[in-house]
């Protein structure tokens, strides 16, 4: 391999600025990639990681700034460019057709021909020959239908070395990865540097990103903050990095549990396709004050276990009550009259009428309540009214109540939905995913607000991805893995590390019925699990504003 | 908003209407005709209240069954299906009113009416209720039900319903209505009123209102408006949608099912083998233009019924009064597209105001207050 | 005809039986020959000779074709992810322009005529749908109401002179003639002057159970050829091989699938569905041609009789695939020609229809589906019960068989259909997800 001192950066971003209306979204970029080498770049969601790759990858162009390619400047009008120059881009959510194989995925738009003809037979010699050299095994004539995650991740790398490039941008690469899946990426990854392949990988991820990287770029609100050298720096150290000296920490301190019972599971269960067991014999209560948060990595069962609460799924087995009333048979309408808030987890999906103006989205799960509605009509002047409040209240950046939505940005368009959800009361808030893909501000209005609201004896639900933000807020910690709840877990002895184990079902404990084998050196967490904390063991930090701040009233 | 997002719309609407004036001149200039004397002549009909009267009757089936469509567009379904829907409807309608007699006028009429919106509704069901239990499309599924109701209606018409032919009867059709099942001419016909004013048109008005108050002002409207602007997201409110696609397509095929009633109940006073087809797929064509919306549609249909009734006065001047044909096709498309932009200019500049207000919002309170350390 | 499944045939797809299960064109093949076996048995049970004779299957060639051409083009242009509801528009276009172009300068311009003219509705579609962005059914409802509009106005106009036999609904008579052929040896064509033995048709004429049945039908379709019908049934292969086997093939169907992943590699999204909903303006507009030029020799207002609308049924029946489109085509032309030539072979088919639903409530008992299963079984009843309590079948009810097929099949086997992922969904260039 060429000595990658004398030569040219494979990639120099210099004073990239990139405007949206209304936001910067990068400000004076600085990042240097050498050749051959894997370079991580971090930064919270929102901080501007992906514009800047759409930068590089020609989707759009700098306003200021320049971008060079092993020591040339360029000027990307399209991804084609860019492609033409040796880079290639692996998007977060996979550019793939399922109905065509993976062959065809793969040569599209640069088609091994006879004139006019397809010459299949070259195309598969040549996914052939990268698969064997880069060690990723991949059928070239499989349809991508048939794939697995991690298959369809490496028919994407694939897609992008047949066309040549020699620098890859992996965009959140390891979201949608199970941990066996992730060691295989690295693997190949290792593989890629090795035939000097650069490769720049984006992430949020610190363990990951310290695991594979030579070097780590941060950016912080769009700006570069550093670049630094994976030995040189702790977890901790990237984390203050960046979210800047001040990390907001989703803490909630003083335990504010009582001993009412506001939601009880009781031996849940749900059967899938096939009669495969998605969510098997789940227990577990929430009490009043009480934030419950569920661990796990996606696709565990989590989500459905949220929809059966919701009355969005039937169950196959156990039953669902709330303060006490048996509403296992309840429609979603029921539940929510009887007191449920829901954050869904894909706000643009489940959790909002794009096209509608605010005051209509304000309505939504909440019609037969006042201001909304009077016997069978709506009330608009009363929905404009109460929308107002509640922008400003929980400073959501919006002109009026008319605006539609879809005007809204993702930040704002998730503190209304928080908004919503949490101006209706409800004995029982299900938070998804509730900060997920929002800027840092609106993170921790969110959070602040979920505090608030556990202070004023509501009992929550909290389903994350961000074990930060799992272990700062929970009372409880639960973790889900193959659709059982396999750990009880105190959030204030628990560290992310132990955490990740019991996600990826390295190390189970206590639970129901789950083998109880915590193989080496039970810990504190472990044993924190088995009976039921009393009301009111969370641990007491310091004592907290949130008890003074009246429920309602602005977090901010 | 409220005026800048109309004043959109007017413009996009009238800008259609001149494209579609410019398409319709350059056709009758391919053929050698003075595309002006066409126009003068169309313009200038519609002065005697005779005419008037004629482009009303022609208005009012349109305006029922673009409400029809509309209501299935309000939840984001499209019911290509009306004209299937009203066929049966007529048919059934006119059956059944010739052969039960109530005593009075206006319940043989409200029964016929009733009979009409229900065979309507039932075969619009069948459409609702294949996509929520089957998934198929209700765009394929009423397209289909079109030509089976056709083939169902001539069956039972040609078969069972008709009553028989004689040397005293000569014409195919369903026996006539009682006397009493007549409605009453707003205006009658003269010498100058070639056709009586249908009282229909209360009936039309009433839907109108109705469906204004029903799709806007109450909870079932917003339920429906709701669950067309994202399904998922109204399941997950609590709203049950498939209910709602049900609900909605029963409630459009009632309203479908009046569209021939008009037909059946101020003119020709039984089923006969040359009811007026096409009414459903005309009907689309001013749900459109109207904007799904009872004001709208209501202009819409006036303008439709006007370009057909004025247009007959062409032929005198040999001109191909077909014109209106391409007229009402090319109006329909520029229209669809005008909307369309304008639609795509008023979201960006929502976009805008919204990332302004971001912005003065920020400006205006210190960075946003950070959770205490 | 090898139009079958994915032409990359894996060599062994991992993760699948290994008992070397049959391959889907073997599948196909079987179906189709117990389809057929079943309709000769009910041929004889139902004593309805007509249902194998080679002039049923002759004509069914002709009707089967302008569905046939029409649900082609709906193929290429949703497998470009546009829906083409304005088929029946094309088609109309179509039949205008065939026959208007056939009276001016014969039969073969008219072909012609009709496929540009039906092109023309597919460009207009196309700028509605991929320039403008607007729905795709609006697009296609308002083609359809204009195209029959355009079609009154120009016969207003071009037919008007009553002394050629046209009006405002009629056109005059295209003269002239398409020739025909007969394919040699198995139904006695000729090669180089010499006329080669018909065997089939001897064989047809020999009545011998069975092979005289599997004869009739081969030699209905193989003697008296047109050669426009020749051209048609080969745009079958010719689609399949654009579509599956070129760069532009892969390109739209990629388009049709996932445009981002597409327009992320460079593949103009706009070109490809402008061609595709160009060529199935085309080809819908050839096949109001062919209607004009092979069954009436006129055109007609109102000619077309839905036949987009069938043709559109085609594609969902043939699962968005060009053999497919072919076997619906037939299927659905058969039918019609029954309908048109006697009131006894509709009425056989009932049996042969109350045999095939018994089967489907076996095979599902068998695979333990208790409602599907009461549900056939009580069709299979109803339906035997109306073969055995009738001698005939209401005409109009043949008349809607291809609608009410499709229906069922998207009730009731619409797991096993694949539209293109993207099909009918706007697409703006440079949109994510």
């Amino acid at each position: 391999m060429a000595e990658v001192t004398t030569q040219a950066p494979a990639v120099e971003l210099r004073g990239i600025t990139k405007r949206f209306p209304g936001v910067v979204a990068n400000d004076d970029i600085n990042i240097e990639v050498r050749a051959g080498e894997i370079h991580a770049i971090v930064g919270e969601n929102g901080a501007g990681k992906s514009t800047l790759m759409r930068t590089l990858y020609g989707m759009h162009r700098p306003d200021e700034g320049t971008i060079s390619v092993n020591g040339n400047e360029m000027h990307f009008r399209s991804p084609k460019d860019a492609i033409a120059a040796g880079i290639g881009m692996v998007h977060q959510h996979f550019m793939l057709a399922d109905n065509l194989t993976v062959a065809e995925n793969v040569i599209l738009g640069s088609e091994p021909h006879h004139g006019p003809l397809l010459d299949y037979q070259a195309a598969r010699d040549r996914i052939s020959e990268l698969s064997k050299t880069y060690g990723m095994a991949l059928h070239p004539d499989r349809l991508v239908e048939e794939l697995s995650v991690g298959e369809r991740q490496r028919a994407e790398i694939i897609k992008v070395l047949y066309r040549g490039a020699r620098i890859l941008i992996l965009d959140e690469p390891t979201a949608v990865l199970v941990p066996q899946e992730v060691d295989e990426l690295f693997r190949n990854l290792r593989e890629l540097k090795r035939e000097g392949v650069t490769v720049i990988f984006i992430s949020h991820k610190l363990d990951e990103v310290l695991a594979i990287a030579d070097r780590i770029t941060v950016i912080r609100a769009g700006k570069t903050v550093k670049t630094v050298d994976p030995g040189d720096v702790t977890a901790r150290q990237l984390a203050e990095l960046m979210v800047g000296s001040d990390l907001p920490t989703p803490e909630t301190r003083t335990s504010t549990v009582t001993d009412e019972v506001e939601l009880a599971v009781n031996d849940v269960s749900l059967r899938g396709l096939g009669d495969r067991w998605i969510l098997q014999d789940i227990s577990f209560d929430i009490h009043r004050g009480e934030i419950v948060g569920i661990a796990g990595v996606e696709g565990n069962g989590q989500g459905e276990l949220v929809q059966v609460i919701m009355g969005l799924r039937t169950a196959d087995g156990g039953s669902v009550s709330l303060g006490g009333r048996d509403v296992t048979k309840a429609s979603t309408n029921n539940r929510r009259e009887a007191g449920v808030g829901y954050i869904p987890e894909d706000r643009h999906e489940m959790g909002l009428l794009l096209s509608a103006p605010l005051w209509e989205n304000a309505m939504l799960g909440h019609l037969d309540k006042e201001p909304f509605s009077h016997g069978v009509w709506i009330d608009k002047a009363g929905a404009r009214a109460r929308t107002e409040e509640m922008i400003k209240e929980f400073r959501v950046a919006a002109p009026s109540a008319d605006v539609s939505a879809v005007a809204l940005s993702g930040g704002n368009q998730q503190k209304f939905i928080v908004a919503r959800e949490m101006t209706a009361k409800p004995n029982l808030l299900i938070a998804s995913q509730p900060t997920r893909g929002v800027d840092v501000g609106a993170q921790a209005s969110v959070w602040e607000a979920i505090r608030v609201a556990r202070g004023a004896g509501m009992a929550l639900l909290l389903v994350s991805a961000d074990l930060e933000e799992l272990i700062g807020l929970s009372d409880t910690l639960y973790v889900i893995y193959s659709g059982r709840l396999v750990a009880k877990l105190d959030p204030s002895k628990v560290t992310p590390e132990e955490l990740g184990s019991y996600m990826t079902g390295a190390r189970q404990a206590g639970g129901d019925g789950a083998a109880a084998a915590p193989g080496e050196g039970t810990d504190d967490a472990a044993a924190a699990d088995g009976a039921a904390p009393e009301a009111g063991d969370a641990p007491p930090v310091d004592a907290g504003l949130e008890d003074e701040i009246p429920p309602g009233e602005a977090p901010l | 908003m409220r005026w800048r997002r109309l004043a959109v719309n007017v413009v996009a609407g009238v800008s259609a209407l001149v494209i579609a004036l410019a398409i319709s001149s350059i056709a009758l200039l391919l053929i050698g005709h003075d595309p002006i004397t066409a126009y003068r002549e169309v313009f200038n009909y519609g002065n005697h209240p005779g005419q008037i009267i004629s482009v009303i009757n022609a208005a009012v089936p349109l305006y029922i069954a673009a409400l029809a469509v509309a209501i299935g567009f309000k939840m984001g379904l499209f019911n290509i299906g009306v004209e299937g829907q009203y066929a049966l409807a007529a048919l059934f309608a006119a059956t059944a009113g010739a052969h039960v007699h109530l005593p009075w006028g206006p319940l043989q009429i409200l029964f016929i009416l009733l009979v009409a919106m229900g065979t309507g509704a039932v075969w619009a069901g069948v459409a609702g209720v294949l996509k929520v239990t089957r998934g198929v499309h209700e765009v394929i599924s009423t397209i289909m039900l079109n030509t089976i109701a056709v083939g169902i209606s001539a069956y039972l018409f040609l078969e069972h319903f008709a009553q028989p032919t004689s040397a005293t009867n000569l014409t195919t059709q369903t026996p006539f209505l009682p006397k009493n099942a007549a409605m009453p001419a707003l205006v009658h016909s003269s010498a100058k009123i070639p056709e009586p004013l249908t009282s229909m048109v209360f009936i039309a008005a009433i839907l109108g209102v109705l469906f204004y108050v029903v799709v806007w002002k109450t909870k079932f409207g917003y339920n429906l408006r709701a669950s067309g602007t994202n399904f998922e997201a109204a399941r997950v409110s609590g709203i049950d949608p498939r209910a709602m696609v049900v609900k909605t397509m029963l409630l459009s095929g009632a309203i479908a099912g009046l569209v021939g009633m008009t037909q059946i109940l101020s003119f020709s006073h039984a089923y006969t083998l040359d009811f007026q087809v096409g009414l459903g797929f005309t009907g689309i064509a001013v749900a459109l233009v109207g904007r799904n919306n009872p004001i709208g549609a209501a202009v819409a249909a006036l303008l439709f019924g006007y370009l057909q009734v004025s247009a007959q006065i062409l032929d005198f001047n040999g001109i191909p009064k077909e014109v209106y044909l391409i007229m009402e096709g090319v109006i329909i498309l520029s229209v669809v597209v005008a909307y369309e932009l304008a639609r795509r200019s008023l979201e960006r500049s929502e976009v805008r105001r919204a990332a302004e207000a971001t912005r003065r919002l920020a400006e205006a309170s210190e960075p946003l207050a950070k959770v205490e350390a | 005809m090898a139009i079958v499944e994915r032409q990359v045939q894996p060599a062994v797809p991992a993760g699948r039986d290994p008992l070397g299960k049959m391959s889907k064109r073997q599948r196909a093949l079987l179906v189709g020959g117990v389809l057929f076996g079943l309709l000769i048995l009910v041929r004889y049970l139902a004593n309805t000779p007509d249902l194998t004779s080679s002039g049923l299957f002759n004509a069914t060639l002709v009707s089967t074709l302008p569905i046939m051409l029409a649900g082609l083009g709906g193929l290429w242009s949703e497998r470009t992810g546009v829906v083409n509801i304005g088929l029946e528009g094309m088609m109309i276009l179509g039949t205008w322009f065939g026959a208007w172009a056939g009276w001016h300068w014969g039969p073969w311009a008219g072909a012609l005529g009709g496929a540009l003219g039906g092109a023309m509705g597919g460009l207009v579609h196309a700028l509605a749908t991929v320039t403008f962005g607007i729905d795709h059914v609006v697009s296609g409802v308002a083609i359809n109401i204009i195209a029959a509009g355009l079609a009154r106005f120009l016969s207003a106009y071009a037919y008007r002179d009553p002394a050629t036999g046209g009006s405002a609904t009629q056109s005059p008579l295209v003269t002239g003639h398409i020739g025909t052929f007969d394919v040699p040896f198995l139904s006695g064509g000729h090669i180089f002057g010499w006329r080669s033995p018909d065997i089939l048709g001897w064989l047809e004429l020999k009545k011998i159970k069975v092979v005289s049945d599997v004869a009739g039908p081969i030699h209905g379709l193989t003697s008296n050829v047109n050669w426009l019908t020749l051209i048609a049934v080969l745009l079958v292969p010719l689609t399949w091989f654009i579509l599956w086997r070129t760069r532009v093939g892969l390109r739209m169907r990629s388009v049709g699938e996932h445009p981002m992943a597409a327009e992320s590699l460079g593949v103009p999204i706009y070109r490809m569905k402008y061609i595709g909903v160009t060529v199935s303006g085309l080809l819908a507009g050839f096949g109001g041609a062919v209607l004009v030029i092979e069954s009436a020799g006129i055109y007609r207002e109102g000619q077309t009789a839905n036949r987009g609308f069938i043709g559109l049924a085609a594609v969902i029946f043939g699962n968005w695939r060009p053999a497919g489109v072919m076997g619906a085509s037939g299927l659905f032309g058969y039918a019609d020609t029954l309908r048109l030539r006697s009131t006894a072979s509709p009425h056989g088919l009932l049996l042969f229809v109350a045999i095939l639903l018994s089967v489907v409530f076996i095979w599902m008992i068998v695979r333990k589906k208790p409602t599907a299963a009461a549900v056939s079984g009580v069709l299979a009843g109803v339906t035997f019960l109306w073969y055995f309590g009738t001698d005939t079948i209401p005409d109009q009810f043949v008349f809607f068989t291809p609608q009410l097929v499709t229906l069922l099949v998207l009730s009731f086997a619409s797991q096993r259909l694949r539209p293109p992922a993207y099909d009918g969904k706007p697409y703006r260039r440079g949109q994510q997800v």
